[in-house]
């Protein structure tokens, strides 16, 4: 059980390394650090989003929280319990406040199952009672997210993909969760779609007090949806802040590219915009940068940032950023840790 | 890559003794776990007549009364330096590789084998290249012109090849084109190809299309379904957008991608049929592997159907073998993983 | 002076067991060397058709085509499959959406490159190569010598989707479609994509059409936009007409489905109701009056009268029932003011 001041999810150095082998014995020659120590907590109540690009861990890190994958290090505590290395079977009934949206609405929905038992799975899977049977819960549930209870009986193929999107949520919403990880809720929606959708999560979180993790890689979507946003780069968090703060006045130069890369629906602005180009690709999670991992595409990098790793540190109130040369940042920052040897 | 073919070879390698250890258990093990003797074994490895003395004596001698670990030790000896075998009456040599020794037949197993090999894989080979390039062709047309009358009639013909038995239809080929017409070569004909190839090629002509008719069906198939697969792909679009000829479209980019799935298919079919083509061999009277074991069978010759067994075993691992070292040649992705 | 590119009354149908597929319904337009088409339009608008169209590549399916293609001076519709496809390549040529699947994952990226030279350059391999080399290290690719012999899954996606422009414009074309070319990338890679090809079309003097749903790249790059609904062309004009002044009830809807990042965040996206069309079952009339707020002030004429392509002022082109006044007094009054508060 939670108090109020207490997080429903938290998150302590959490990673996850797939290991990597070669030769003929197979031994384990390096590791993909996917997810490589992270920290970060979610209130009851709100929406925490987590953009970064491909390669970032944001993905993995949905995984790890659901359990869906177990972490190699670190520490995940839902709810007050630690549920870092707890069994299947005692994660069981914790499913039942924990689901998962998924991103594509062709393929999360098995082709052979009707609506209806696709929705009303999770009543037979947790073996819960309902008060005038499951059919009649899952139709409720159906027209919660706008869909007509009377198409209980037919398959997905039959709906269009921001409709199979609603049955995706439909599903998660069977068992009353108290947190739902969205992963890539809208990106294979069409845009005008992707606005409904947007607003039904909207709404039935208000509706049903609903707290949400919104892994996304449009800027744009997030900040609409979210309370508070974490940027990822690399396995790593970057940047964390509150919405209005992270996209008003970013800290960290990541965030600031990826700002600064969104196409803007607006041709004049294109022509006096400066924007920040990035040279190269992200590197490879195999072989992450040492230290800071930015460095390498970062235009501000210098000596230190090769050498330490800027620690996850509160420069403002709420606002963490991992940076030895944040912009933006207030007066009284603390100013950036020196080696050791310096 | 080099790993990736140390490890297939390794896997092989470890798989054929396996297999060796499975059939040896099979023959000599699991009769004993059912209640045979020694003396029962040694029983068929001499006549009729023998005495219940003299059967104990060639038991002692064939070594059945040692324990099966020291039998199978022996054996595997025998296949790697050659073996005698002291009766007691007669002594018989049985040179590198040993596969076993025939009473029945008063002859080392290999040789046999040896001989009979040479048919089967001329039957095997010819057909083999009859029916893939026959299948492939008829699939490749056949995905090109989807539900048209020639894609229909290819695919019924292919049915019916692949659900008609052998005897069925080699025994109609026969009295039709050999008896009848007179234009192939009646069945039980053999000339080796060293001393004749293209009577060799004549004798063999019937016996070729009528197992390749047999196996063409699948392959014709599987290649149409490969060839809807890729021609379906987005990279065969972008051929067509660069402004290449249709033709090249279809071999170089929907062909090549179509046939890493036929191969091991093509690797595994080829392996089993050098078993031995047992119908095939029987209906137009060729002494093949098939015939050989099916011989051996009938005779109850244990180690001649094991030398059969072993060969056949090896014909397969071996041709698995080469089909994934293949697959790391025309595909890109497994070798550089 | 003749338009470089001018499609006159395009018409792609497919005949299908379920009826017939009216992909492209009479849409009409042109574009000059040195200029930038943008065509917008959700899943199952026709767009992607459309492009596929002029480049012949619907010759040999099932599709019946009518209309007219006019490339510098030859007509492609009426012409020979041998003419076209002499040009596909060399004087027209695509970039797709996916680079991993565009690409043979036989051949080296170098091979392909060579393939797509020497099918209209009579030349050795070695020249091709050569050739080839110098196009991977003209589009940004660092060690093109060594990566020309690479395969297109050993390439990040940023860099296999240059290898892919590399291939569309190794035989110097004067018109280049690119359908989707960013839509599969991160943020900062599409960023350097666009410009990529800003330069390159610069550099080549190539007529561009850039096919997206995504209004911030459209907005990016174009000098003219397109939008198309159910096959049809339901607005066009330049890229300002479309942005400041746009005159089509479902271009508001697109403009307002979207959250932006220029401007300040609304409590609700407003999305258009209902979903895309189907193609095969157009709604009678003008195609978009099922989701249209405004279908009933136009006495009657929504669903049975399909409105025609009208101009409202220099070159800007509506397809819709209400008159002129009457959009710009709505969109002066109820939607730009809505929008911008955003």
């Amino acid at each position: 059980m939670t108090t109020d001041n207490e997080p429903l999810l938290s998150v302590q150095g959490m990673e996850k390394h797939f290991p990597v082998t070669k030769g003929l014995l197979k031994r384990q020659v390096g590791a993909v650090k996917a997810v490589d120590g992270i920290d970060f907590e979610v209130f009851k109540g709100e929406t925490l989003g987590l953009v970064g690009e491909s390669g970032c861990g944001k993905s993995t890190t949905g995984r790890l929280v659901t359990r869906l994958l177990e972490p190699t290090a670190g520490k995940i505590v839902f709810e007050g319990q630690d549920i870092t290395h707890m069994k299947q079977g005692r994660l069981r009934p914790l499913r039942r406040d924990m689901q998962m949206i998924f991103q594509d609405p062709y393929s999360s929905l098995n082709p052979r199952h009707t609506v209806g038992a696709i929705v009303g799975a999770p009543f037979r899977i947790q073996d819960v009672k309902t008060e005038h049977g499951i059919k009649k819960a899952v139709q409720e549930i159906l027209e919660l997210v706008g869909l007509n209870p009377e198409h209980y009986n037919r398959y997905p193929h039959e709906f269009s993909g921001g409709q199979r999107q609603r049955i995706g949520i439909a599903r998660t919403l069977a068992l009353k969760p108290k947190l739902i990880i969205a992963d890539e809720p809208v990106s294979a929606l069409d845009v005008s779609i992707q606005a409904q959708v947007v607003n039904l999560l909207e709404d039935l979180q208000n509706e049903l007090d609903l707290t949400y993790v919104v892994i996304a890689h449009d800027l744009s979507v997030v900040r609409h949806i979210s309370d508070r946003v974490a940027v990822m780069y690399l396995g790593k968090i970057v940047e964390i802040a509150d919405r209005k703060r992270l996209y008003a006045s970013p800290m960290h130069p990541y965030t600031n590219a990826l700002l600064s890369a969104v196409p803007v629906p607006d041709p004049k602005t294109r022509k006096d915009r400066d924007r920040i180009r990035l040279t190269g690709d992200v590197p490879s999670p195999l072989n992450p940068p040492p230290a800071c991992r930015f460095h390498t595409r970062c235009w501000k990098a210098q000596d230190i940032c090769k050498k330490v790793e800027p620690p996850l540190a509160e420069l403002a109130s709420g606002h963490r950023v991992a940076c030895h040369f944040p912009e933006n940042a207030p007066e009284t920052a603390a100013k950036p840790t020196e080696p050791a040897d310096a | 890559m080099g790993t990736y073919i140390i490890r297939r070879v390794i896997g092989a390698v470890a798989m054929l003794v396996i297999v060796s250890i499975v059939t040896f258990a099979i023959f000599f093990l699991v009769p004993r776990l059912a209640g045979a003797t020694p003396e029962g074994f040694a029983a068929r490895y001499v006549g009729r007549t023998a005495t219940d003395e003299t059967i104990k004596l060639v038991a002692q001698r064939l070594g059945f009364y040692d324990p099966i670990a020291v039998q199978y030790g022996r054996f595997v000896k025998g296949i790697v330096a050659g073996t005698e075998y002291d009766t007691g009456t007669t002594v018989e040599h049985c040179p590198a590789p040993c596969m076993g020794y025939s009473f029945i037949t008063q002859q080392p197993v290999w040789p046999n084998l040896l001989d009979r090999m040479r048919i089967t894989l001329s039957l095997g080979i010819g057909a083999a290249i009859l029916w893939a390039l026959g299948g492939m062709a008829t699939g490749v047309l056949s995905a090109l012109r989807r539900g048209s009358f020639f894609d229909r009639t290819a695919m019924g013909v292919a049915l019916a090849g692949v659900s008609l038995p052998i005897f069925f239809t080699g025994m109609i080929a026969m009295a039709f084109f050999s008896y009848g017409l007179g234009w192939t070569a009646p069945g039980g004909a053999w000339v080796d190809i060293t001393i004749d190839p293209v009577m060799w090629a004549y004798n063999l002509i019937l016996p070729w299309i009528t197992l390749a008719l047999l196996f063409a069906a699948t392959y014709a198939r599987l290649t149409r379904a490969g060839m809807l697969e890729t021609m379906g792909e987005d990279y065969i679009r972008t051929a067509r957008a660069k402004g290449l000829v249709e033709r090249k479209v279809v071999v170089k980019h929907g062909l090549r991608a179509a046939l890493t799935p036929l191969l091991t298919v093509f690797g595994l079919d080829f392996g089993l049929l050098m078993g031995g083509a047992v119908l095939t061999e029987k209906t137009f009277s060729l002494n093949g592997l098939g015939k050989y074991a099916v011989d051996a069978i009938e005779n109850n010759d244990l180690p001649a159907v094991m030398g059969v067994t072993l060969m056949a075993a090896l014909f397969v691992v071996v041709a698995s073998l080469i089909v994934d070292l293949l697959y790391a040649v025309v595909d890109p992705r497994v070798r550089l993983s | 002076m003749n338009d470089f590119l001018e499609v006159k009354d395009l018409r792609i149908h497919f005949p299908t067991e379920d009826g017939l597929v009216r992909s492209v319904d009479g849409l009409s337009f042109a574009l000059q060397r040195g200029k930038t088409l943008g065509i917008v339009g959700e899943s199952g608008s026709g767009k992607s058709v459309t492009s596929l169209g002029i480049l012949g590549l619907h010759k040999g399916s099932s599709a019946r085509i009518s209309g007219e293609i006019w490339l510098d001076g030859t007509e492609l519709v009426g012409a020979t499959q041998e003419h076209v496809r002499g040009l596909r390549g060399k004087k027209m040529a695509m970039i797709f959406q996916d680079p991993l699947s565009a690409m043979h994952p036989y051949y080296t990226v170098g091979d392909q490159i060579i393939e797509a030279y020497r099918i209209h350059h009579d030349v050795t391999k070695k020249v091709a190569r050569k050739h080839a080399i110098e196009m991977l290290g003209r589009v940004g690719i660092p060690e093109p010598a060594r990566r020309v012999d690479d395969y297109p899954h050993q390439f990040s996606g940023g860099m296999r989707q240059r290898a892919m422009i590399a291939m569309a414009l190794s035989n110097d074309p004067e018109l280049l479609i690119a359908d989707e070319p960013t839509t599969a990338l991160d943020v900062t890679v599409q960023a350097q994509i666009l410009d990529l090809m800003r330069d390159l079309q610069r550099e080549f003097n190539s007529a561009l059409i850039i096919i997206t749903h995504d209004l911030g790249v459209v907005a990016e790059l174009s000098d003219d936009i397109l939008v198309m609904y159910g096959g049809k062309c339901i607005e066009y004009g330049t890229s300002d007409d479309i942005f400041y002044r746009p005159e089509h009830p479902y271009t508001w809807g697109l403009l307002g489905s979207m959250p932006r990042l220029d401007r300040e965040r609304t409590e609700r996206l407003m999305p258009i109701k209902g979903s895309p069309p189907s193609l095969i079952n157009v709604p009678p009339g003008c195609a978009f009056h099922p989701r249209c707020p405004y279908a009933e002030r136009t006495a009657g004429k929504a669903d049975t009268e399909v409105p025609a392509l009208a101009e409202t002022e220099g070159g800007h082109l509506v397809r819709c029932h209400m008159d002129k006044t009457e959009r710009r007094d709505l969109w002066d009054n109820e939607i730009k003011p809505v929008l911008e508060t955003q």
